[in-house]
């Protein structure tokens, strides 16, 4: 009969001790992937010697020399590569910003369209599912700038889609909202309603708590913050202004200017990603048990209380770690931006200044890191609000 | 207490008209909806078959046909470059190397796909090792009666094609020894394993690719630089690796943790419990999101030329700047065209993913 094996430590060093097993694995495992990092270093060592390539981060602050199409801050061909480095970055922050916020409106529109009972209305939300799923970024982006955008009239052509609102090959044009004198009260009207609003909503709810009494707190505080701006922008004289743009033979004057490429980038980013999150969205939603909103019902909550508080929250827990992976893609596929052209971190870094000064390592390091960091950064902060959101089981 | 008041009779359902009625016109709000749905309905869809079909030119051999007003999309333009988009430039009396290509491909396929049919472990073996060295030599050629064809040289959909197996083939192998390695209980594996996996999800294709072109080379010893082809398969690969991992790691997580316990206790190894018993489960359990992952490397394969490979898009892209088919609506037509394409490809395999779910499914469905 054999003798009973015991596990760990009492074999002593012998291969069948599973312990030692594992350590002698890692080691190997390790010692292999130093191996290939110590042998790839020394390589890239020699070859930057032997091509004469400088290396170091000292480059960042030379002048680039280049000129980018759309800056955020001050920018000039004198600036630095540094400069450069942040403008592309604040070029990519802005598409991805405004992605995420447009694609997350219209993909919940598509996901509830899909559930609608309305048969023309669901179907017509299908299709553009399937057909905005099954087709490239890259070629729809492509249309976008290539097929539609570029081809628009020039300036003096342009299509008026609506007053002040222009559409041509040199981009969307847009009024100019210019604040006058008179517009602090606006804003601190507005801070004060939020302020007053989220002390509001706080307040009724540890009421309701304590006495169960109920206070339309959501519709006061939307009271709030529309009332109150609206009468300091009355009181203060409408201080705003819309600066139309005037149209001229070759370009527009005044205004706001959206280049081409933005635009093509944004919409094919937003209507891209709305439809996977239209199919997040409509999962989430069909989930959620159909006996929950039978059970509010039954309760004698209101339809739009069962929304609110029944249904709505449960849905999101599923929708919600899905929602996160396609936040991050967007902003990853935000980088697509170098095939139109617009200056993201990729183009302006990752191109241009990797062309400029040849130096491939330092450049894709610095590039990777920022989307690394963008990646962490969204994931911990979605992980947070899901933590927060999360169905606690006892 | 009073009666209830009687209930008219139901809705007759067979009508055309009571299915109106329920389904388009039930309410004030619905009505107004589906006004709106067939505005934009009618914005959009009459438009685009007048483009594609009704006002689009069918026959001619050269760009004049397709000039004058009212002219909708080129289609000669697709006939005359056909092979443009499906072959690139590989030499045109070498084309019936990849049309074998293409139809081997295609007949190991099929039997893969049908669940029912016999001999899958050959099969796979059959897809994933024989079948790319067979299409390896076949297509980059240097041996007897097959002159070689440089890669530079391929293009169109072959190299959609290509760029898209060789990520599949790589991903699936390297994915699920990655995922093994991330549930490993060795501490080091382990850490090694989320690196790998989460540095890969952290950053863009693009980024990977320009990585591959311009600074993969600068890491090899002098002498030895791969092409550009290659050096981007590397680059797809290992991305695509990284996406497969977390997929089969899902799978692995569904399986009850006696499955292992009773493996173990059954004097299995690791590597006997992980292959007969955990990933035979694991594995069909996510056919659906491995498939939708090859989907989104079908997608991806696109990138490939931001970095100067022609795929079938690039291919495209190409041809709009051909003097002899300068055309204003040729960009439309061009992608209309690659689009097709694309979706035919993704939307069968989203309707094999379906399937598939369904066919999992049907034992837990009541």
């Amino acid at each position: 009969m054999q003798k009973p094996v015991k596990r760990g430590s009492g074999m002593g060093i012998s291969w069948y001790n599973p312990r030692v097993r594992s350590i002698a694995y890692q080691a190997g495992v390790l010692a292999a992937v130093i191996a290939v990092v110590w042998f790839f270093t020394a390589t890239a060592q020699e070859n930057l010697e032997r091509l004469n390539i400088s290396t170091g981060f000292g480059f960042l602050d030379t002048t680039a020399g280049f000129g980018i199409i759309q800056t955020l801050i001050p920018y000039t061909e004198q600036s630095s590569y540094g400069r450069a480095f942040l403008v592309g970055l604040l070029n990519t922050l802005s598409v991805a910003v405004i992605g995420i916020v447009l694609a997350t409106m219209l993909g919940f529109v598509v996901g509830v369209a899909r559930l609608s009972r309305n048969w023309l209305v669901a179907k017509i939300a299908a299709v553009y599912v399937e057909v905005m799923r099954n087709i490239p970024l890259l070629l729809q982006l492509f249309f976008w700038y290539f097929a539609v955008l570029r081809p628009l009239p020039g300036p003096a052509d342009s299509i008026e889609a609506l007053p002040g609102v222009f559409l041509s090959n040199r981009g969307l044009i847009l009024p100019d909202p210019v604040l006058d004198a008179g517009a602090g009260l606006f804003f601190s009207a507005l801070a004060v309603a939020i302020v007053a609003g989220y002390v509001l909503v706080r307040w009724a709810r540890a009421r309701q708590r304590a006495t169960g009494r109920l206070f339309p707190a959501l519709r006061v505080t939307a009271a709030l913050i529309v009332v109150l701006p609206l009468l300091a922008w009355a009181v203060g004289g409408t201080p705003f202004h819309l600066e139309y743009a005037t149209r001229g033979a070759f370009d527009f004057s005044g205004g706001v200017r959206l280049l081409p490429e933005f635009v093509a980038l944004v919409l094919g980013l937003t209507l891209y990603t709305a439809a996977f999150i239209g199919e997040i969205v409509r999962a989430g939603i069909q989930s959620v048990d159909r006996g929950q909103a039978e059970a509010a019902a039954a309760l004698g909550l209101k339809d739009s209380t069962t929304l609110r508080l029944v249904v709505v929250p449960q849905a999101l827990r599923l929708i919600v770690p899905p929602l996160t992976s396609q936040i991050l893609n967007l902003t990853k596929n935000s980088s697509l931006a170098v095939a139109i052209a617009y200056p993201d971190l990729v183009a302006v870094f990752a191109g241009t200044v990797l062309n400029q000064t040849g130096q491939a390592i330092e450049v894709i390091a610095i590039t990777m890191a920022v989307y690394l960091t963008l990646s962490l950064a969204t994931s911990l902060a979605m992980n947070w609000y899901n933590a927060r959101i999360a169905f606690r089981e006892r | 207490m009073s009666a209830i008041d009687m209930m008219g009779p139901p809705q007759k359902s067979g009508s055309v008209l009571g299915w109106l009625r329920r389904n388009l016109f039930s309410s004030i709000g619905n009505t107004v909806l589906t006004v709106i749905a067939a505005y934009l309905l009618w914005l959009t869809v009459p438009p685009l078959l007048n483009f594609a079909i009704f006002d689009a030119v069918w026959t001619g051999d050269t760009r004049e046909a397709c000039l004058g007003e009212g002219k909708g999309a080129c289609w000669p333009l697709v006939w005359a470059n056909f092979d443009q988009f499906i072959y690139g430039r590989y030499p045109a009396s070498e084309i019936w190397r990849v049309n074998i290509v293409f139809a081997l491909g295609f007949i190991a396929l099929v039997p893969m796909l049908i669940p029912s049919a016999p001999a899958k472990r050959f099969n796979v073996i059959l897809l994933l090792v024989v079948y790319p060295l067979i299409a390896l030599v076949l297509l980059a050629g240097d041996r007897p009666g097959l002159p070689p064809v440089p890669t530079s040289e391929w293009g169109g959909l072959l190299v959609t094609l290509v760029v898209a197996v060789t990520g599949i083939v790589v991903s699936l192998p390297l994915g699920i020894v990655l995922a093994l390695g991330r549930r490993s209980s060795m501490p080091a594996i382990r850490m090694l394993s989320i690196i790998f996996i989460e540095f890969w999800r952290g950053v863009p294709l693009v980024t990977v690719l320009f990585m591959a072109s311009v600074m993969l080379p600068l890491f090899l010893p002098e002498g030895l630089s791969p092409d550009n082809l290659l050096r981007c398969l590397v680059g797809v690969a290992l991305f695509s690796s990284a996406y497969m991992a977390e997929v089969v790691r899902g799978g692995l997580q569904a399986i009850p943790a006696g499955q292992y316990e009773a493996a173990r206790a059954a004097g299995l190894s690791y590597w006997q419990t992980m292959g007969l018993v955990v990933l035979p489960q694991a594995l069909r359990h996510v056919i659906p999101g491995i498939v939708n992952t090859f989907i989104g490397l079908f997608k991806d394969t696109t990138l490939v030329l931001i970095v100067g490979i022609f795929d079938i898009l690039g291919q495209v892209r190409a041809q709009l700047s051909d003097p002899n088919w300068t055309v204003p609506q040729g960009a439309l037509t061009g992608y209309l065209f690659a689009g097709i394409v694309f979706w035919i490809f993704c939307f069968g395999m989203s309707q094999y993913s379906n399937f598939m779910e369904r066919r999992l499914n049907a034992g837990r469905g009541r």
